[in-house]
């Protein structure tokens, strides 16, 4: 299971994680031995089974659609890195003068 | 006298009988944090003021004779259970600043039976890894020896209670994290089936597979404890929507007549002797107890390692996605915009085995390798959950060792991603399949203690844990702790 170079950056800007130059060599050795791992996997049979979703297989319990939540908005701000006005703040997302 | 001696029960009963009070049993575990956790480095937290308000409290209830369950009884939660106010890590620098703005299900529930919180245990970042070496907060040691390690991800769970700076602790597993460290520190550690202990406010790592359960120092400890975490919870969608199970009650109760299976392909592994020595002396124990011991196959389980590290590395990828430097957690210094801010975020806020998990989900979960890789794997678990079906018609428990070797010298396995992974190769099936599993001392090498594992049918944990005491109440191995 080889990758390029190409396709680990690829997959580091999917999961938005930085990734430098120095580190790619070893990572992309890491990442290929995982995954010559899952490889193992091809040997099994599946012909015959469907993908599990909860082990015991139970349906979803539903309840009443009420309000149930507190709000928590102050307490929630807090722990935010940047807040103005009770609002999450972040670096300008749209260009342009307007 | 030494309270830390003593087991839960004794405790409870010393402070139902007034001999001490829950200010002097939580004050006596605060010492022995503050005079032995220095190298040890199994708490992030630790809660003195919060303790002693909670401990004076039940001591006032004791008094006026409205005393709870659990009543002061002093207890370590892992610090991935969010708990209102302090801080709740994950072992993450990106949350080394998270004060949780909500409880816990499981802290709530025992903090309702008037259980006393000394603080937030270490642990593996995320909950991932099997050393506590990828804590932001520093690695945590073994108290049977200091090179080596706890295990993980719970190894601060495991750490503090053999070294009885708390008298149990609660812990996760998702792959082992409860059981292996249990095994690797000689203490009793149960994961319980999916679903019966709630999920809410306990970071996710991998969703299907995480699961809250205990590490005691025997399986009547664990048993008390576990029942009171334990039940329907209607914040979370994946709990089983069962009343709590009685697990005291029938922990005395014979197993004669009852039936183990040994995982042939278990057996067929190469194994070294001192462990294949304790396992057959604990099953010379077993069937002198009267239990039946036969062979059962497990035909898909040598596919439990690499449907792990598609399923797991894949529900991480997605649950970690919530980090992200905006509304809690790290951000990284002077964004140049907001992409600048995602990246640079978790470049710096995660450390190397998280991103290395996050990349992988990432790629299993991509376009063109969705199929191959994550379907295949959830279909494959469906294989190995079949197998523990049959073999769970035939008997009662499946017995295997819990790792595949005593602890290991910090820094041993650091760099090798596979090698780490290989800890977990007996403990994972029971996450894929959602089976109960239990970790009980059964053995020493060189002066390291050694866990066999018990796994269950599903919703069997009081049979588990009535195997475990059946065990242990002719055994000394729980018994023994680390010289500190």
């Amino acid at each position: 299971m080889a990758l390029s170079d190409q396709e680990l950056k690829e997959i580091a800007y999917l999961a938005r994680i930085n990734v430098n130059e120095e580190s790619l060599t070893s990572l992309k050795k890491e990442l290929e031995d995982i995954l010559g791992l899952f490889e193992e996997l091809n040997e099994a049979d599946t012909s015959q089974v469907s993908a599990m979703s909860h082990p015991l297989d139970l349906s979803q319990p539903t309840r009443k659609d009420e309000v149930t939540e507190e709000n928590l908005r102050e307490e929630l701000l807090k722990n935010a890195p940047s807040v103005k006005s009770g609002l999450f703040l972040v670096p300008k997302v749209i260009d342009g003068d307007n | 006298m030494d309270l830390h001696k003593l087991s839960l029960n004794q405790q409870l009963n010393g402070l139902k009988e007034g001999d001490f009070t829950s200010t002097e049993l939580t004050s006596h575990y605060l010492d022995r944090i503050s005079k032995l956790d220095k190298e040890l480095n199994s708490f992030i937290t630790v809660t003195e003021d919060q303790a002693l308000l909670q401990a004076g409290a039940a001591d006032k209830r004791y008094k006026e004779k409205s005393n709870l369950a659990l009543d002061g009884l002093p207890i370590a939660h892992k610090d991935i259970f969010c708990t209102k106010g302090v801080l709740t890590t994950c072992g993450s620098k990106m949350l080394s600043n998270f004060e949780a703005p909500y409880s816990s299900t499981v802290y709530e529930k025992l903090d309702n039976e008037g259980m006393v919180m000394l603080g937030k245990t270490n642990m593996d970042e995320f909950a991932m890894g099997s050393s506590n070496e990828t804590s932001y907060f520093g690695p945590v040691k073994n108290p049977w020896d200091t090179e080596y390690v706890p295990g993980g991800s719970s190894g601060g769970s495991a750490s503090c209670v053999s070294a009885e700076l708390a008298p149990v602790a609660t812990a996760t597993d998702t792959g082992g994290s409860i059981r292996q460290p249990a095994s690797l520190c000689g203490l009793t550690g149960i994961k319980p089936t999916y679903g019966r202990v709630s999920r809410y406010g306990m970071i996710a790592f991998a969703s299907s597979l995480d699961q809250g359960g205990v590490v005691a120092r025997s399986a009547e400890d664990a048993a008390l404890i576990l029942e009171a975490m334990s039940g329907h919870d209607s914040k979370d969608s994946t709990s089983l929507k069962l009343d709590k199970p009685d697990l005291t009650k029938g922990l005395d109760d014979s197993i004669k007549g009852m039936k183990i299976g040994l995982p042939k392909e278990f057996f067929a592994q190469d194994m070294p002797a001192y462990i294949e020595k304790s396992i057959e002396e604990a099953i010379e124990v077993y069937k002198s107890l009267g239990a039946e011991v036969v062979e059962v196959s497990l035909s898909n389980i040598n596919l439990s390692l690499p449907i792990y590290y598609i399923i797991a590395p894949a529900e991480c990828s997605a649950n970690l996605s919530r980090y992200d430097g905006v509304r809690y957690g790290y951000r990284c210094e002077n964004p140049k915009d907001i992409e600048d801010l995602y990246m640079r975020t978790r470049e710096e806020g995660f450390g190397k085995e998280v991103k290395r998990r996050i990349l992988i989900g990432t790629y299993a979960l991509s376009a063109g390798y969705y199929d191959a890789y994550y379907l295949k794997a959830q279909k494959c678990r469906q294989l190995v959950a079949n197998d523990f079906s049959e073999a769970f018609k035939s008997v009662d428990v499946i017995l295997s060792p819990t790792t595949p070797g005593t602890s290991f010298k910090s820094g041993e396995k650091a760099d090798d991603p596979i090698e780490m992974y290989l800890q977990d190769i007996f403990t994972i099936p029971a996450n894929l399949a959602g089976l109960p599993g239990l970790s009980v001392p059964c053995g020493e090498y060189e002066g390291l203690p050694l866990g066999m594992q018990l796994v269950g049918n599903s919703l069997e944990e009081a049979k588990l844990l009535q195997f475990a005491h059946s065990y242990q109440s002719n055994t000394d191995w729980h018994k023994k702790m680390p010289n500190i």
